[in-house]
């Protein structure tokens, strides 16, 4: 039933908001982006190594065992929410993974069916122990992922409650399944599981490979799908979303769900390069995660961030880091300065959303 | 207008709403007929906003019937009530602030174009329908601008634009004319002029007079969760009314 125009709309009395005045150049996002440019300058100038091949590697390798993770908590930011529960989950998406792996390659196991070769059935198809493990650790995610959902979106309970008890319940757990000793990867698929980790491709990392893939997976989903609007109306106005007929407690839970996944990842993923998943592994990364997130622009109050935001956030905290042990600075400045990061880049976003 | 033999598009039937001890509305008849626009006036808490909430499926009536097009409706949501037909631009507008024009007023209903398996949002159809959108309602808003941005009638325009997107019969606005300019209370009457000719039936939630004697067909006066008057425009007066709403006449 479109009403004819009685003449073209004209726009005399509202300027239009000039390119600078709008996305990336008016967010927090942009502005960090900026600041790690002239930081990585002044480390150029700093430090001789900083630029060289083998550092570079290093960086793009450290920042990417935990920008997947902060990839997954920036969904959850931008709905309003937060999850704390992302360290323990990444420990314990890594210790399941690995149990599994070293006890279906294990020949006296209860579970496992011996070929006559002496090997157990599964071992004989290249990599199905491996798939079966990962499927494991991420499944375990899922369900932590799908009990924060259920308990927020359906229950009412605040996120900061549930997913707090979510971080001890699921570090308690890691603690009961290896008795405090948490596992190593094993059997014979452990080295597909070593390449797959921490392994490179042509000299670029692989975990700095699937950080590409998803952080693009992201922007697509955030920005052009019906889901990824949903996320960022949640955000903005729950009270709008339901009245328009999102369907609020289904995205929620998806939220919760894509965080506890992205987490689990970066468990298995840490563990490949650590070569273990100690009981303690991954202890406090939900702080790192989040403060990365919130550096890169993601807003705690609901509304903002993206894929973008969130690996500036992390290769920032990864270059200070790693530029204070060039410059040979005690590591322990490191943690004071994440901290004084953290409130400037807040401070500045909102001096300038008071200016315009 | 309003046709002696249509059927309405909305008939209440003795609806009462209580809250714990609290009556809110008590045995309320309504009748709104296609392309009729029908004022409902009444101090704060004389019962519109539970009456228009109840409308609109965000409560349950305690007591009574919705026949809507003739037939029962029962509303357990909002979106049961937008399926059937039924809009409503609320007070608080229900934007998010945070996305642009075109992204609230297809919120929750975006256009999507299919890529082989995956279905993403079509921002260029989604863009140049809410301009014509806008268009109509002579409002000079860009659909890519940002809500926060925006000047109230702009955001009122939004929120008005949303509800033309479906072919709704019955479009409730709450306060529509309260917070925005001048020249922008003339469009939005005029808007609601373009409805009634379509045939659309309108309920306006005002407090002010000028506004539903300008516009309205007919005026119901609620007052302490019952309705004291349902008179055509030209047969009341703003003088008559304005005794209904504050109770010094009881009923008409």
């Amino acid at each position: 039933m479109a009403m004819p125009m009685e003449s073209p709309i004209s726009f005399t009395n509202v300027g239009k908001i000039r390119w600078w005045q709008r996305g990336i150049f008016a967010s927090q996002t942009g502005y960090v982006l900026l600041a790690l440019a002239v930081l990585l300058v002044i480390m150029h100038f700093a430090s001789p190594y900083f630029f060289t091949e083998g550092n570079m590697q290093n960086v793009a390798k450290n920042f990417s065992f935990i920008a997947i993770a902060t990839l997954g908590v920036t969904f959850v930011i931008i709905t309003g929410g937060i999850d704390l529960s992302v360290g323990s989950m990444m420990c314990f998406s890594a210790m399941i993974t690995s149990m599994v792996m070293t006890e279906l390659s294990a020949p006296g196991s209860p579970l496992v069916h011996m070929a006559a070769d002496g090997k157990t059935v599964l071992a004989n198809v290249p990599g199905l122990i491996l798939l079966i493990s990962i499927l494991a650790g991420l499944g375990v995610a899922l369900i932590a992922g799908l009990v924060n959902g259920f308990c927020i979106a359906v229950l009412g309970l605040s996120p900061f409650v549930t997913t707090l008890g979510m971080l001890s319940i699921v570090r308690g757990l890691g603690y009961v399944v290896s008795n405090g000793r948490g596992s190593f990867p094993g059997g014979p698929d452990a080295d597909y599981f070593y390449a797959l980790t921490s392994g490179d491709v042509l000299g670029v990392p692989v975990p700095f490979i699937y950080l590409v893939i998803l952080a693009l997976a992201m922007a697509v989903v955030l920005h052009h799908s019906a889901f990824g609007r949903h996320v960022f109306a949640l955000g903005g106005n729950e009270k709008a979303a339901e009245l328009t007929g999102i369907p609020v407690v289904r995205v929620k839970i998806e939220v919760y769900v894509i965080c506890a996944l992205a987490a689990g990842l970066q468990g298995i993923i840490i563990s490949g390069w650590l070569g273990s998943a100690p009981a303690n592994m991954a202890t406090s990364y939900e702080l790192n995660v989040i403060a990365a997130a919130v550096i890169g622009g993601a807003n705690l109050a609901g509304g903002i961030g993206g894929p973008l935001g969130a690996i500036v956030g992390c290769v920032l905290l990864e270059v200070i880091r790693n530029g204070l042990v060039l410059a040979q600075v005690s590591s322990y400045w490191q943690q004071t300065l994440v901290g004084v990061i953290i409130i400037l880049a807040v401070l500045v976003d909102r001096i300038r959303s008071r200016m315009s | 207008m309003a046709h002696a033999d249509a059927t309405p598009v909305l008939e209440l039937r003795g609806i009462g709403k209580e809250f714990g001890a609290i009556r809110a509305l008590h045995d309320v008849d309504m009748q709104v007929l296609p392309g009729e626009v029908v004022g409902l006036m009444g101090d704060n808490g004389a019962g519109k906003s539970t009456l228009v909430k109840i409308i609109a499926g965000n409560f349950r009536p305690s007591h009574g019937e919705i026949r809507f097009a003739g037939n029962a409706v029962h509303f357990s949501r909002p979106v049961d009530a937008r399926g059937v037909g039924i809009e409503v631009v609320y007070q608080d507008l229900a934007l998010a602030d945070n996305l642009t024009a075109a992204a609230n007023v297809f919120l929750g209903r975006e256009l999507k174009r299919k890529y082989g398996p995956i279905a993403l949002l079509d921002h260029k159809a989604m863009a140049a329908r809410a301009l014509e959108l806008f268009g109509e309602l002579r409002s000079e808003t860009r659909p890519d601008d940002l809500v926060k941005q925006m000047s109230g009638g702009q955001r009122q325009a939004v929120a008005i634009a949303r509800t033309r997107l479906s072919n709704a019969r019955l479009v409730m606005m709450d306060e529509p004319t309260a917070a925005i300019s001048v020249r922008q209370v003339e469009q939005v009457l005029g808007l609601i002029h373009r409805l009634k000719e379509q045939g659309v039936a309108v309920m306006l939630i005002s407090h002010r007079m000028p506004d539903v004697f300008a516009v309205c067909d007919r005026v119901i006066v609620m007052r302490r969760g019952e309705k004291r008057a349902d008179k055509p425009i030209h047969e009341t007066s703003p003088e008559e009314i304005t005794a209904l709403i504050t109770g010094a006449k009881e009923a008409a």
